[in-house]
C-alpha cells in the first residue's frame, strides 16, 4: 500500500504533470493555429475544459442515481463534490470562451449555442448547490440534490439543441477530426491532465464532507432495538 | 393502471375545486400578470415602430414570472394544514400525486395564458396571421412544459427555507428551452412563417414535454418523502 | 390480512434527523381492538413514533408491519390499514367539511362516500356545519372533522396524536367513545398525549418513552407512576 499523501494526492500529481507536459507542447512545441496564430492557443485548454465539464456533470448524474438507489451518505458526499467541480469547470469554460470571443469574434459575449449551454449549465448547477443549502434532514437533501441533478443534467442536450436552432455562430473545430495531428496530441494531454484533476477534487471534497459528518456526529452507529416491547405481551 | 389514471384525476379534481373555491388568489396571480405586460409596453416604449414583433416574449416572460406565483400557491395550499402529508397517509400513488398537481397547474397556466394573450395582442397592436388552433396548440405545450419540471420544484421548494427565492433560481434556467420555443412559436404563429420553422419549435416543445412529464412523476415519491 | 398476524408490529424502529436520533430502538406489536398509551414529555419522540407508525415518515433502521404488510416493501398496501390524527388537521381550508371527506374517500377508492361521510359528522357533532369551508372552523371543530376522515378510512391501526388537544368538554367524551368504539370495532388504537390520567383509565397498555427510547413498559395504568419516576431521571 502506498503512503497517505501519495495515495490522496496522486490524482492531484499525475494531474499537473500531464498538465505541465500538455501546456508546453501547446505552447512550445505545436505549430500556430492555422487562421488564428497564437491566439488559438486556448484550445488546448478550452476543449479539455468544455470535455471535462461535460463529463463532471455527467459523473454528478450517475452519483445522484447511484444516491436516489442506495441512500448512501458516501454517494451524496460525491454527487456533491462532482456538482461543485462541474461548476468550476463550467465557469472556467465560460471565461476562456469569452476570452478566445473577444479576438475571433469581437465581442466578449455572442449567442453561440455551446457558450450559451456552458451559461445556462452553470445556473442550473448553482440553483441545485443553492437547493442543497435550503434543506435540514441530510436524508431529504440527499434526495432532493440528486433529483434536481437528474434533472438539470437530463436538460443539456435539450437546452443545446434549442439554442443551437435559436441561432448558430460557432465554428466547428474543437473534435480532434478537424484538428491537424500535431495539435491532437496536446489536446488529449490536457484532457486527462484536467480529468486526473477534476477526480482528485471530486474526492477531497468527498473526504471533506465525510469528515464534517464524523465532527458533527452524524455518523453513529444505528442504536440497538430495545429489550422492552410495547403493546401486547 | 386504472388505478393511477382514477387517481390522478380525483387529485385534479380536488385541485381544480380548491382553485375554483379560491378564485380570487387566481384572480391576483392574473392581475400580476396583466401588470407585467403592461409594466413591459412601457419598458418597450410608446413609439416602438415595431411593437408586435416582441409579443411573444412579452407574453411567455408575462406567463414565467405568473408561473412561480400560480406553482407557489398551488403547494402553499398543501402545507399550510398538513394536507399534503394527510395525501400522503392515503393509499395514493404519488405519480398520481404528479398528474395530478401538474395538470392542474397546466390548466391554470393554460387558462390564464388564454385571458392574457388579446390583452398582449391588444397592447402590441399584433394580429395574428397564422392559424389560431396553432397558436393554442403552443399555449397548451408551453404551458405543460413550465407546469411539469414546476410542480416538482414547487413541491420541494414548498418545504424548504428561503422558498420565495429557490423556485425561480431552480425553474427559470430549466425551461430556458420552453421560453426559447414557445416565444419563437408564438412570434411565428403571430407573424409570417415564410420557413416553415413551426414544426420544429413545436416538436422541440413536444419534446422537452415528453422528456419531463415521464421523468418528474418517477421521482415524485421521493420528492415527498421524509 | 393473516389470523394471527397482529395489526401493528415495529421491531427496532428508529429515526435520526441528522446528528440525532429522534426515536431509537422502539418494538411494539399490538392486536386488532388493544390498545397502548404512549406517554413522555415535549421532544420524547412520541409523534416521530406515530408518524413512523403512519408510513409518512421514513425510519432509519428497523421494521413496520400494518395488518401482516412490510410498509418498507409495499407503502401503498399498507396505508390501506392506517389512519392518523396528527397535530395538524391535513384538511383543505377552501374545502367544506363534507368536501374535505368526500375528496379522501376518492383518494381510497371508496367512491363518493358522500352519505358515510354525513353520518361521520353527524357522529362527531358536525352536521350542521357540514357544508361551511373548514377555514371558519375553530381548532376543536377541525379536530373533529379530522376525526370523521379517520373513520372514513376505516383503518385497522388507528394513531392518535394528542387527540384531546384543542377539545371541549363534550369533545373529550367524544374521544372518550371513541377509545371504546375502537375496542369493539376491532381496531388496534395506539394514542399519544400528556393527559395520561384520563387515557390510562380507558387503555390497555403503556410505553413511556424518554430520549427517544423506551423507558418503561406495561399496563397503561402504571403510565402516570411511570411517567413521573422518568422526569424525575
Amino acid at each position: 500500500m502506498l503512503p497517505r499523501p501519495i495515495r490522496e494526492h496522486g490524482f492531484a500529481a499525475i494531474g499537473l504533470t500531464l498538465l505541465a507536459i500538455g501546456s508546453y507542447m501547446g505552447l512550445v512545441v505545436a505549430p500556430p493555429e492555422k487562421y488564428m496564430g497564437d491566439v488559438g492557443r486556448i484550445l488546448y485548454i478550452h476543449v479539455p475544459t468544455a470535455w471535462n465539464a461535460l463529463l463532471v456533470l455527467t459523473f454528478a448524474f450517475f452519483f445522484a442515481i447511484a444516491s436516489l438507489v442506495s441512500r448512501k451518505p458516501r454517494h451524496d458526499d460525491l454527487l456533491h463534490g462532482a456538482i461543485e467541480v462541474g461548476i468550476l469547470l463550467s465557469a472556467m469554460l465560460l471565461i476562456q470562451g469569452s476570452i478566445w470571443a473577444r479576438p475571433t469574434w469581437g465581442v466578449f459575449w455572442t449567442w453561440d449555442p455551446r457558450l450559451t449551454t456552458s451559461a445556462i449549465m452553470l445556473v442550473t448547477f448553482i440553483g441545485v448547490l443553492g437547493l442543497r443549502s435550503s434543506v435540514d434532514d441530510p436524508a431529504r437533501r440527499a434526495s432532493w440534490t440528486a433529483i434536481a441533478t437528474i434533472i438539470s443534467w437530463t436538460n443539456i442536450p435539450i437546452v443545446y439543441f434549442s439554442i443551437k436552432w435559436w441561432r448558430t455562430l460557432h465554428q466547428d473545430f474543437s473534435t480532434p477530426q478537424t484538428v491537424a495531428s500535431t495539435m491532437v496530441t496536446p489536446l488529449r494531454i490536457n484532457a486527462f491532465a484536467l480529468l486526473f484533476l477534476s477526480l482528485w477534487l471530486i474526492l477531497r471534497r468527498a473526504q471533506l464532507s465525510a469528515r464534517q459528518r464524523t465532527r458533527a456526529g452524524m455518523n453513529t452507529a444505528v442504536p440497538a432495538a430495545s429489550t422492552l416491547t410495547a403493546g401486547d405481551p | 393502471m386504472t388505478r393511477l389514471f382514477s387517481q390522478s384525476v380525483n387529485v385534479l379534481r380536488k385541485d381544480l375545486l380548491m382553485d375554483w373555491r379560491s378564485r380570487g388568489r387566481a384572480l391576483s396571480v392574473l392581475a400580476f400578470a396583466v401588470t407585467t405586460l403592461l409594466l413591459f409596453s412601457f419598458a418597450s416604449g410608446a413609439d416602438d415602430p415595431n411593437p408586435g414583433a416582441m409579443v411573444g416574449a412579452w407574453l411567455w416572460l408575462a406567463l414565467l414570472f405568473a408561473s412561480t406565483l400560480a406553482l407557489g400557491e398551488s403547494f402553499r395550499v398543501e402545507t399550510e394544514d398538513g394536507g399534503l402529508e394527510q395525501l400522503r397517509l392515503l393509499p395514493v400513488d404519488p405519480r398520481a400525486l404528479f398528474f395530478g398537481k401538474a395538470l392542474g397547474n397546466a390548466l391554470l397556466l393554460l387558462v390564464l395564458g388564454a385571458l392574457i394573450l388579446p390583452l398582449c395582442l391588444a397592447l402590441f397592436r399584433a394580429e395574428v396571421a397564422g392559424s389560431w388552433p396553432t397558436l393554442a396548440l403552443t399555449l397548451a405545450l408551453g404551458t405543460a412544459g413550465l407546469a411539469g419540471p414546476g410542480t416538482v420544484y414547487a413541491a420541494m421548494t414548498a418545504q424548504a427555507r428561503g422558498k420565495d427565492v429557490m423556485l425561480p433560481l431552480l425553474l427559470f434556467p430549466l425551461v430556458i428551452p420552453v421560453l426559447v420555443a414557445a416565444v419563437k412559436a408564438t412570434t411565428l404563429c403571430v407573424g409570417r412563417d415564410p420557413m416553415d420553422q413551426l414544426p420544429s419549435w413545436l416538436s422541440l416543445l413536444a419534446i422537452f414535454d415528453l422528456v419531463y412529464w415521464s421523468l418528474c412523476p418517477l421521482l415524485f415519491g421521493r420528492v415527498l418523502e421524509e | 390480512m393473516s389470523a394471527n398476524a397482529p395489526a401493528v408490529e415495529a421491531v427496532g424502529l428508529s429515526r435520526g434527523f441528522g446528528s440525532r436520533w429522534a426515536l431509537a430502538g422502539v418494538n411494539l406489536r399490538l392486536a386488532g381492538g388493544r390498545s397502548l398509551l404512549i406517554a413522555g414529555h415535549n421532544g420524547a419522540g412520541k409523534t416521530t413514533l406515530l408518524r413512523l407508525l403512519a408510513t409518512t415518515l421514513r425510519p432509519s433502521a428497523g421494521t413496520v408491519h400494518l395488518g401482516g404488510v412490510d410498509s418498507a416493501r409495499d407503502p401503498l398496501g399498507a396505508r390501506r390499514h392506517v389512519a392518523m390524527l396528527g397535530h395538524r388537521s391535513g384538511l383543505y381550508p377552501e374545502l367544506s367539511a363534507l368536501e374535505n371527506l368526500t375528496v379522501a374517500a376518492r383518494l381510497m377508492g371508496l367512491g363518493d362516500g358522500r352519505t358515510r361521510a354525513l353520518e361521520l359528522l353527524e357522529k362527531v357533532g358536525l352536521a350542521a356545519r357540514a357544508n361551511d369551508p373548514v377555514r371558519e372552523f375553530s381548532a376543536g371543530m377541525k379536530k373533529r372533522c379530522a376525526l370523521a376522515r379517520v373513520l372514513l378510512q376505516d383503518p385497522a391501526v388507528v394513531l392518535l396524536d394528542e387527540p384531546y388537544g384543542q377539545l371541549d368538554p363534550s369533545g373529550f367524551d367524544l374521544i372518550d367513545r371513541f377509545f371504546a368504539d375502537c375496542r369493539t370495532q376491532g381496531r388496534a388504537l395506539i394514542v399519544a398525549t400528556h393527559l395520561v390520567e384520563r387515557a390510562a383509565a380507558l387503555l390497555d397498555s403503556g410505553l413511556v418513552l424518554s430520549s427517544g427510547t423506551p423507558a418503561w413498559v406495561g399496563p397503561a395504568t402504571g403510565v402516570p407512576a411511570a411517567l413521573t419516576a422518568a422526569l424525575a431521571k
